[in-house]
Formats: C-alpha cells, sequence, structure tokens
C-alpha cells in the first residue's frame, strides 16, 4: 500500500485519502449509481440477449415470414401460391385445434396439432429437439411435444397421450419434446395468459394428421419465407386473391404473428426500462454529487488556495475533483455491472422459465453496454459537479486563504407569521437552516422521493395483475368455462348445454375474424357477438360497468377505437368479414368500452348473425357451473365431439399466478434493493453533510450542556423534516412513474391499469423510513465521537 | 489569600495528571496539579502555550477527565463521573466562554442565549442576561450581524444565563482587539462583581493578570505561582 502510494503524485495520494476519509459518502454515492448502471445493464444486456437468441433461432430454425390460415384447399393450390412473384419458400401444413388427455389431469387441456412433412425436414418453422427425436416418415401415432406442456406434465419420450381430432379419440405416443420459432410464446386462443398445463403445441406426420383430420391432399395453413426485395403488401394480397375461395383469413406478415409480437412488445418494454430508470438513478446521484463535492471544495478552501499558490494551474485542481468524481463513477459502474449482469442473467431465466421459450438462451454482456454505461454515468456526474469545480479551480489564492463569508440567516417564514413563540431554539435552528438553502432542501426531497417512487413502481405489477385478473375474470368474463364448438353449430346446442347436470346457466356467443377498417386504419382482428344483457360474458365501460349492448352497431375496446382504428362512437366502420361468404358492411360505432387484455369489437349475436347472413348460430358458449361439478361436467363435454376446446377461468387464474410468482419476486426484490440505495444514499449523504457543515455548532452546544440526543434532535430532525416531506411526494413520484410505465407498455395486447393501492404507498414510505432511520443510526453513532476540546480551539 | 478563604470552596484539585496519547507517543500536559477554587473569585491561569492551562481549565468543566488524581466539585466527584454525569454537571453548573464565541450561526443573540436557558433550571431571561453585557439593544441580530466584541459578549450572556456556579472563559480575549478586548472584559468583571460567580480566565497575556483576585502560573503542566492580587484594578484601565 505505502509502496503503492509512492509511485501516485502527491496530489493522487491526497485523492485517495479524500476518498478514504468519506468513504461512506462515497459508498453512498457509487451505491445510487451502481443502481442506475444496473437498470441499465440489466435491461440491456437482457434485451441483447432475448434479440440474439431470437435472431438466431429464427434464423437457423427458417422462421416463416408470412402466414395464412384457410378452410381447405386441394394441395395444388400450394403450386399457384409458390409462383407468386416474391415468394421464396412456401409450405403448407394441416392445422388442427384437438382436446388432449393426459393421464392423472382431469382439467381441459387444448392443443394445436400440426403436421410435419413425411418426406424430409420442414422447409420452415423447424423444430430444436430438445428430447428424443422427430417423428418417423409416415408413422400413424407419433408425435413431438412442445417443451412447455411436456415439462408441465412431465411427459417424456416414449409416455403415452390422446388427442380427440375432429371429434375422435386417438392414442399418441410421445417421441420427442421441442421448441419451436413459432411458439417462442404458447397461449391457447381465446386465453388471456400462457398456461403450460392446458395448453401445448404438438406435431404429427402430415399423413397420419391428414387422415386423421380429414385433409388428406389438402391442407389449411401455409407460411412462407419472402425473395430479397420483395413487397409484402404484395405477397400478402396476392395469396388472398387466390386463397379466398378457399376459406383463407387473410395472410398477415411475421410482425403479426402472435408469439413473434409478444416477443417484440417485451422487448420494447426492456428498452423503455434502460431509459427511465437509469436516468432517475443518475439524475439523484449528480445531484448527490454536487453536493458532497461542493461541501468538499469548501472544507478544502484554504488547501485549494495554497496548491494554487505552489503553481499547480487551474486546469490541474479542477482534473483533481474531476478525478475524485470519476472514482465514484467507476466503483458505482463496476459494481453497478456486476448486479446488472446478474439480474440480467436471473431475468433471462425468469423468461425463459415463464414466457419465451428458446432453446437455448446466449446471455450477453457486450462491452458497449458496460462502455454506455460508464459513459452516460460519469457525463452525470461530472455535470452534476461542474459548477462546484469550476468554481474551485477559479478561485484566487488570496481569496481562498480568508475565510468564507459567513452565512446570512433570517427569520423564517413561519416566524415572520408569528409562530417563533412556539418554537423551541433548537427547532428554530432546523427550520431556518431548512429554509437557508431552499434548492438543496428542495432537491433533496425529490431525491429521497425517488425512493419511494421506485419502490412503488416496483410493487406496482403485483396490484395491478390483481387489479386485471378481477376486472377480467369477476367483472367481464365471469363464466366459469369457454368452449369453443368445432364449428358454428345451432343456437339449440345451448338447450342441450344447459340440460347437463352441474350447468347452472349458459349464454352462447359468435365470433368471426374480421378486417376492421376506418379512412385509412385498419386493423385484423374479431367481432364478438355475445348477448345483449348477459350476465356472464360481459363489457364495460369506463366506470367498469357493464354495458348494455346496442341493438345495431358495434361496441370497441378504448385501445383499439382511439389508438388504433382512431373511430368515436357514431362513425360509420368498415367491417370485411375473413371467412364464409366474406361480407363487407359499414357497421356504427355505438360505444367504447374498457378492457385490459387484448382489444375486441363486441355485437349483439343476433346482429352479427345477421351480418353474416345467418340463423341464430353459435360459435361457442359461456358456462356457469355448480360449485363441485367442474370435473364432472369436464369429463363430459371432453366426450362431445362438436366441442373443440374449453378454457377454465379458476385454474387459468391459479396456473398465472404460479407463473408470474417468480416475476413479481424479482421486481420486488430488485425493487426494494434499488429504491433502498437510492433513499439511502440521499438521506446518508445529507446527514454527512449536515454533520460536517454543523459539528462545529453541534460540539459547542455538547459543551455547554446539551446532550447527545438533544443535539441529534437538531441535526436529525432537519432529515426527520425532509424525509416526512418525501413520503407525499414520493407518493406523487410513484404515480407519475407508473403513469409513464403505463403509458410506455401501452399495446394492444394489453394495458396496464393505473392503480396503486394501499401496499403500494406504505411500501414506498417504509423504504424511506428505513433509508432514514438507518441512516441516522449511523449518523447518531458519529455524534459520539465529537472532538468537544478542539472545537473551543478552532476557527470557524 | 485573604478574601478566598472566607468563601466556599467550589473546585478542589488533587495530584491532577494529564497524558495524551498520540500514536506511539505520550506528551504529559498535566504533572500533577493541586489547586483550590473559591465561590466568588476571579481567578487568572496564566502561562505559555502549551503549559496545559486548557487542559486544566477542560477538566474542572468536564469535558475532560485526568489520566489521575481527583476533581471535586462542591461533593461531586468528577473524576468518577461518567458521560451522561459530566453533560449534566456542565448543564447545570458550568459557564464556557470560547476564544472564537462558538455562536450558533442560525440563532440571534437573544435565541443563542435561550438555546442554553430553555435546558436550564433556573435561569435568567435571555434579555435580562443581554443587558448585562450592554446588549439589550441588539437582541434580534444574528451573529454575522455582530462585531466580534458582540459576539463574544454574546457568548458572556449565554454563560452566565443559567446562573452557573463557575465560569470558565479560554482566551476570551484572544481574538479581539485589545480596545474590544477591554469591553469584553469589563462584562466578565461585571458579572463576577454583581453575580459572585467563580470565574476562571486563561490567558496568556500577562496584562489582563491584573483584574484577578488571585493569579495562577502554569508552567510545562505544574502550577509554578499562585498569588493573591491584592492590587486589583478594574478591567478598564488595562491595556496591551
Amino acid at each position: 500500500m505505502i509502496a503503492a502510494l509512492n509511485v501516485l503524485s502527491a496530489l493522487d495520494r491526497k485523492l485517495l485519502r479524500d476518498l478514504w476519509h468519506m468513504r461512506g459518502q462515497v459508498l453512498a454515492i457509487a451505491a445510487v449509481i451502481m443502481g442506475g448502471v444496473a437498470t441499465l445493464v440489466m435491461s440491456l444486456s437482457t434485451y441483447d440477449s432475448l434479440t440474439t437468441t431470437r435472431d438466431r433461432f429464427y434464423r437457423d430454425y427458417r422462421f416463416a415470414e408470412l402466414f395464412v390460415n384457410l378452410k381447405r384447399a386441394p394441395e395444388p393450390v400450394a403450386e399457384r401460391l409458390r409462383e407468386i412473384p416474391g415468394i421464396d419458400r412456401l409450405e403448407t401444413r394441416v392445422r388442427a385445434g384437438v382436446k388432449l388427455e393426459v393421464a392423472g389431469f382431469a382439467d381441459p387441456i387444448t392443443g394445436m396439432l400440426l403436421s410435419v412433412p413425411d418426406s424430409g425436414d420442414a422447409l420452415l418453422n423447424g423444430l430444436h429437439m430438445k428430447r428424443g427425436r422427430m417423428v418417423q416418415p409416415y408413422s400413424g401415432d407419433e408425435v413431438v411435444l412442445s417443451d412447455t406442456l411436456a415439462d408441465a406434465h412431465r411427459l417424456e419420450p416414449g409416455d403415452r397421450i390422446a388427442a380427440i381430432i375432429n371429434g375422435k379419440r386417438k392414442a399418441l405416443r410421445v417421441v420427442g419434446v421441442a421448441v419451436s420459432p413459432e411458439y417462442v410464446y404458447q397461449i391457447a386462443p381465446g386465453s388471456m395468459f400462457p398456461d403450460f398445463k392446458r395448453y401445448g403445441v404438438l406435431w404429427m406426420g402430415r399423413n397420419a394428421l391428414g387422415a386423421a383430420y380429414d385433409m388428406e391432399g389438402a391442407f389449411n395453413n401455409a407460411t412462407a419465407t419472402l425473395a430479397r426485395g420483395a413487397s409484402m403488401q404484395e405477397v400478402l394480397d396476392r395469396v388472398d386473391a387466390i386463397l379466398g375461395p378457399y376459406g383463407g383469413t387473410g395472410a398477415y406478415p411475421r410482425k403479426d404473428q402472435f408469439s413473434n409480437r409478444f416477443l417484440s412488445e417485451e422487448l420494447k418494454q426492456l428498452q423503455t426500462t434502460a431509459t427511465i430508470f437509469p436516468a432517475i438513478f443518475l439524475g439523484v446521484a449528480a445531484f448527490l454529487l454536487n453536493v458532497v463535492i461542493s461541501r468538499l471544495i469548501a472544507l478544502q478552501r484554504e488547501q485549494i488556495a495554497i496548491l494554487k499558490a505552489f503553481g499547480y494551474t487551474h486546469l490541474a485542481i479542477g482534473w483533481h475533483f474531476v478525478k475524485l468524481v470519476l472514482v465514484v463513477v467507476a466503483l458505482g459502474v463496476a459494481a453497478g455491472t456486476a448486479l446488472g449482469a446478474w439480474f440480467g442473467r436471473w431475468l433471462a431465466d425468469v423468461y425463459q422459465e415463464t414466457t419465451f421459450r428458446f432453446p437455448y438462451l446466449d446471455y450477453l454482456l457486450n462491452a458497449g453496454t458496460v462502455l454506455m454505461a460508464l459513459l452516460v454515468s460519469a457525463s452525470a456526474a461530472i455535470t452534476g459537479t461542474l459548477f462546484s469545480v469550476f468554481r474551485a479551480a477559479r478561485l484566487t489564492p488570496a481569496e481562498g486563504m480568508r475565510p468564507e463569508t459567513p452565512t446570512v440567516y433570517r427569520a423564517t417564514v413561519l416566524e415572520r407569521i408569528g409562530l417563533q413563540r412556539w418554537l423551541s431554539a433548537p427547532t428554530r435552528m432546523i427550520v431556518r437552516h431548512i429554509e437557508r438553502r431552499p434548492v438543496k432542501s428542495l432537491l433533496t426531497v425529490l431525491g429521497i422521493s425517488c425512493a419511494c417512487g421506485l419502490m412503488m413502481v416496483g410493487n406496482y405489477q403485483k396490484g395491478a395483475i390483481d387489479f386485471m385478473v378481477d376486472v377480467q375474470f369477476r367483472q367481464s368474463a365471469r363464466e366459469d368455462l369457454a368452449l369453443t364448438f368445432i364449428e358454428p353449430t345451432s343456437g339449440k346446442a345451448l338447450h342441450e348445454l344447459a340440460a347437463l347436470p352441474g350447468v347452472m346457466h349458459v349464454e352462447g356467443f359468435r365470433d368471426v375474424p374480421a378486417m376492421l377498417r376506418f379512412e385509412n386504419y385498419s386493423y385484423r382482428s374479431a367481432i364478438f357477438g355475445i348477448e345483449p344483457e348477459g350476465r356472464l360474458h360481459r363489457s364495460l365501460d369506463r366506470d367498469l360497468q357493464p354495458v348494455r349492448l346496442p341493438a345495431s352497431g358495434v361496441v370497441l375496446t378504448d385501445h383499439l377505437a382511439n389508438k388504433m382504428l382512431h373511430v368515436k362512437p357514431g362513425d360509420l366502420l368498415t367491417v370485411e368479414v375473413l371467412e364464409g361468404k366474406r361480407q363487407v358492411a359499414q357497421v356504427p360505432v355505438l360505444g367504447i368500452t374498457q378492457q385490459f387484455l387484448g382489444v375486441s369489437a363486441y355485437m349483439r349475436q343476433e346482429s352479427l348473425n345477421e351480418l353474416l347472413h345467418e340463423g341464430n348460430v353459435l360459435s361457442g358458449a359461456y358456462l356457469a357451473l355448480e360449485p363441485g361439478a367442474e370435473q364432472a361436467v369436464y369429463a363430459e363435454l371432453h366426450e362431445r365431439p362438436r366441442v373443440l376446446g374449453m378454457v377454465a377461468n379458476a385454474s387459468a387464474i391459479r396456473s398465472f399466478y404460479a407463473t408470474i410468482g417468480e416475476f413479481v419476486l424479482f421486481y420486488n426484490l430488485v425493487a426494494s434493493l434499488l429504491a433502498g440505495a437510492i433513499g439511502f444514499g440521499v438521506v446518508y449523504n445529507s446527514a454527512r453533510i449536515a454533520l460536517s457543515e454543523g459539528g462545529r455548532e453541534l460540539a459547542s452546544l455538547r459543551v455547554l450542556g446539551f446532550t447527545r440526543g438533544e443535539i441529534a434532535y437538531i441535526l436529525l430532525g432537519e432529515l426527520a423534516v425532509l424525509a416526512l416531506a418525501a413520503i407525499p411526494v414520493g407518493m406523487l413520484v410513484g404515480i407519475g412513474l407508473v403513469g409513464i410505465l403505463v403509458q410506455a407498455f401501452e399495446s394492444e395486447l394489453y394495458r396496464l391499469p393505473l392503480i396503486l393501492n394501499a401496499d403500494n404507498y406504505a411500501s414506498g414510505a417504509a423504504v424511506i423510513v428505513v433509508s432514514a432511520l438507518l441512516s441516522g443510526w449511523l449518523v447518531w453513532r458519529k455524534l459520539g465521537k465529537l472532538d468537544l476540546v478542539a472545537v473551543l480551539k478552532t476557527r470557524e | 489569600m485573604g478574601i478566598a478563604e472566607q468563601h466556599e470552596l467550589v473546585f478542589r484539585a488533587r495530584g491532577l495528571t494529564k497524558i495524551y496519547r498520540m500514536g506511539q507517543v505520550e506528551v504529559p500536559a498535566l504533572r500533577g496539579i493541586d489547586l483550590e477554587l473559591f465561590a466568588g473569585e476571579l481567578v487568572v491561569l496564566l502561562g505559555p502555550s502549551g503549559s496545559g492551562k486548557s487542559t486544566l481549565l477542560n477538566i474542572l468543566g468536564g469535558l475532560d477527565t485526568p489520566s489521575s488524581g481527583e476533581v471535586f466539585y462542591l461533593d461531586h466527584n468528577l473524576t468518577e463521573a461518567g458521560e451522561s454525569d459530566l453533560t449534566q454537571f456542565r448543564r447545570d453548573h458550568v459557564g464556557f466562554v470560547f476564544q472564537f464565541y462558538n455562536l450558533i450561526p442560525s440563532l440571534t443573540a437573544r435565541e443563542n442565549v435561550a438555546v442554553v436557558t430553555e435546558i436550564s433550571q433556573a435561569p435568567m431571561r435571555p434579555e435580562e442576561a443581554l443587558a448585562l453585557v450592554n446588549l439589550g439593544e441588539r437582541l434580534d441580530h444574528f451573529p454575522a450581524q455582530l462585531s466580534g466584541g458582540e459576539q463574544q459578549r454574546v457568548a458572556i450572556a449565554r454563560a452566565i444565563a443559567k446562573n452557573p456556579a463557575v465560569l470558565l472563559c479560554d482566551e476570551p480575549t484572544g481574538a479581539l482587539d485589545s480596545q474590544t478586548g477591554v469591553v469584553v472584559l469589563e462584562a466578565l468583571e461585571k458579572v463576577n462583581r454583581e453575580l459572585g460567580t467563580l470565574t476562571v480566565l486563561i490567558t496568556h497575556n500577562v496584562g489582563i493578570a491584573d483584574m484577578a483576585d488571585r493569579v495562577v502560573r502554569l508552567s510545562d503542566g505544574h502550577i509554578v505561582e499562585s498569588r493573591a492580587n491584592p492590587a486589583k484594578r478594574p478591567a478598564h484601565e488595562l491595556s496591551w
């Protein structure tokens, strides 16, 4: 150590000793910088990892660029599609919605069965085999399972399951477990959340599936890649023109592919996180450095003057303090990078575990990310201290050796309005200290309040999700079970369902894929026809009250109406049905509804039937079940050939909570840690500076007979006032930050509600109180070490 | 020693030593001090810097403890007192005046006195204390608005406002010019005369010794002389 010190210049040795002397503050500020860098590194590295992994996975496994579903077309139609200019490779498939049976699991499981070619590898959407092997050509009963379903049920190659395909039970043998670029994010149609236990994707040989699904020599799904330079829109139009007569429901590009779309949204959010949070942390760090360096320079006024008198240049002095700041930054960046990398790896794992399935996850920490963290932190820190450093450099030696002009105090507002007789002298000291530097006091309050705000953001998700689940499942989709028919079915089916033992109430629905257009805006969606005064499935208005659907016309989700189609009630919406006779109709928009998950267009079922020129026809039904009757009803419906799929709400909610648990834990931990760092950083630094500035005063009071508690009141009372003031301000900051998040994360997939409950506020306040108490305790210990004798012998 | 012996014994020190340990080196500050101080006395402790006079004052005032020996305040043994006892002792019985005033910059003259009277048993009113040092006119000025002499008189008012048994002054004129210094000494003289407060005044300025009832001279940690001063002169006649 000594030897190392000797190599350094005298000024650098001073720097190291200064740093050591104020190590507590250095660490506290470095911790705040660490928070910023950690969030930056966590978000960016996870973003980089997911993007790189996604791109590699998509490329290596030939993820298609164009997708289309249709009712049924003979295989030769594929040749016409391949001839479309701009199509590079095209592959047809059979795609079948199925019900699955896994031994020992009574809840309904729905699945998507996709064909793989019997000869040669799939051209597109290749499978990454995690275990086992691909199905053998022309085998009759072999399937490959998506790893989510296999893992959820611990299914291994060699296990047997059964599927109801087209109403017929078929025994299947699992030969492999795989991951597909098409299903990185897996969610059952009509579901709100991924449910690995109750939904899965399966792959089966084309011949076997064709035979089971009555699709021999035909296809109902095609995917393609485009040639370089081809126009996507032109190709989509030509595909639609060819497949229209075959019941094509509209081709769509990769960006609208559900799994990919969800992944992109998540990545966008990571970028938002990478901007907002580091900005807060680094802003606070800049402020803290400003305060601490200003104080240091005030304390070293004479030293600086003497160094100048010896001939050190302005630049040398300025650089000296900049270096000091940079050491703090370097510490923060190093710790933040390590912490961020750890968080990032963890977050990537949580994603892999609960949301996105990749065959591998390349965790990437780019040098660029670290460099960026360093640059951003250093510039924030230097900006924060530039003014003080500049002042230090400018100080003329003669001026520096004179004491600073004494601070001028005056009576405070409180006293001017006549409250002084209620205040003891120590209390007046507190009030005057705060009032003397209003800007600093205000910034301190703001800094501390950031801790509260961040904590609230960290805990926000849980409450928001609870609220969304409550709105979705207890107010809007209140059915116990939603089932879809294999094809549109007469309304009479309702009577049959209502008559099942255990079924209390039944409501039918009709849904149809449709393109919604208004002026030059369009959105490919579905129209839901439901009962106007349904008890089970209802749409809700802004105040979350059920909306009675108007007799004619359509009601749209707010996001769809306002942000996507830009329509308002009264406008005429063009509806192009993408199925059957492909009607095109002008339908008035008659209302806007509130919905947090997905976007939808609602009509009365009878109006939709009318639009489709059909009678009382249903796509499915919502059921309310008697408590305890669920399993029996599932079993009964499972046997019905016309029932394609079932979604049970209660189990969906349960499994959803199980999967998000880890996310909630992750965000709570990160938030507590980082909010704690910022809270402690600000409070502790304020306390230390107050102690440094007021130490002489406090020691004098000790000499006059004040106890340690009494002088602590003066010092910590000021902080307590600021910390208490920071609680309501912090709550506002929290509301603001959550508001920003809600705005930033708004998408057609979901919108977060701006919901903050008592727990959120309490946790925000708690982080301030805990940081304040901890800082207070550390400073209390310092107060015990005040040198009472020295204070008598030194001039201020 | 005529005056002293008629009065109550306030402080009694026996065999006081104080050794400061600075790393490896031991620096003796007091090497065996015996001293008695009586109520109403004005005692000047005289000595060059490093003679131990401040250390002695700090021990008497309960700011420091001796390495060996005993100090009694009335019948309280200060040597055995703990930190909180010493705090209580200072709070109730000792008034301090420092070379650099040590006023609280954020409090006015009146409030600087009040900060002590608020925690005292039977204090005088701050205004009264300030009037005693002829500062009745400048009650609501902050320290930064007062001259050095005025600040020191506020410090004296602050020290006496609690009616202490002893007033300990460490170089009270050290930071002042002679003319202003005399005004401050007059204030101390007045307090000593009118309130009868035992006043101990440290100085290295021999000229000031003439206002004392008794002069104690220290050198190198020993008391080398303790003499009564029958030819006591009023402060306004002093100059240096």
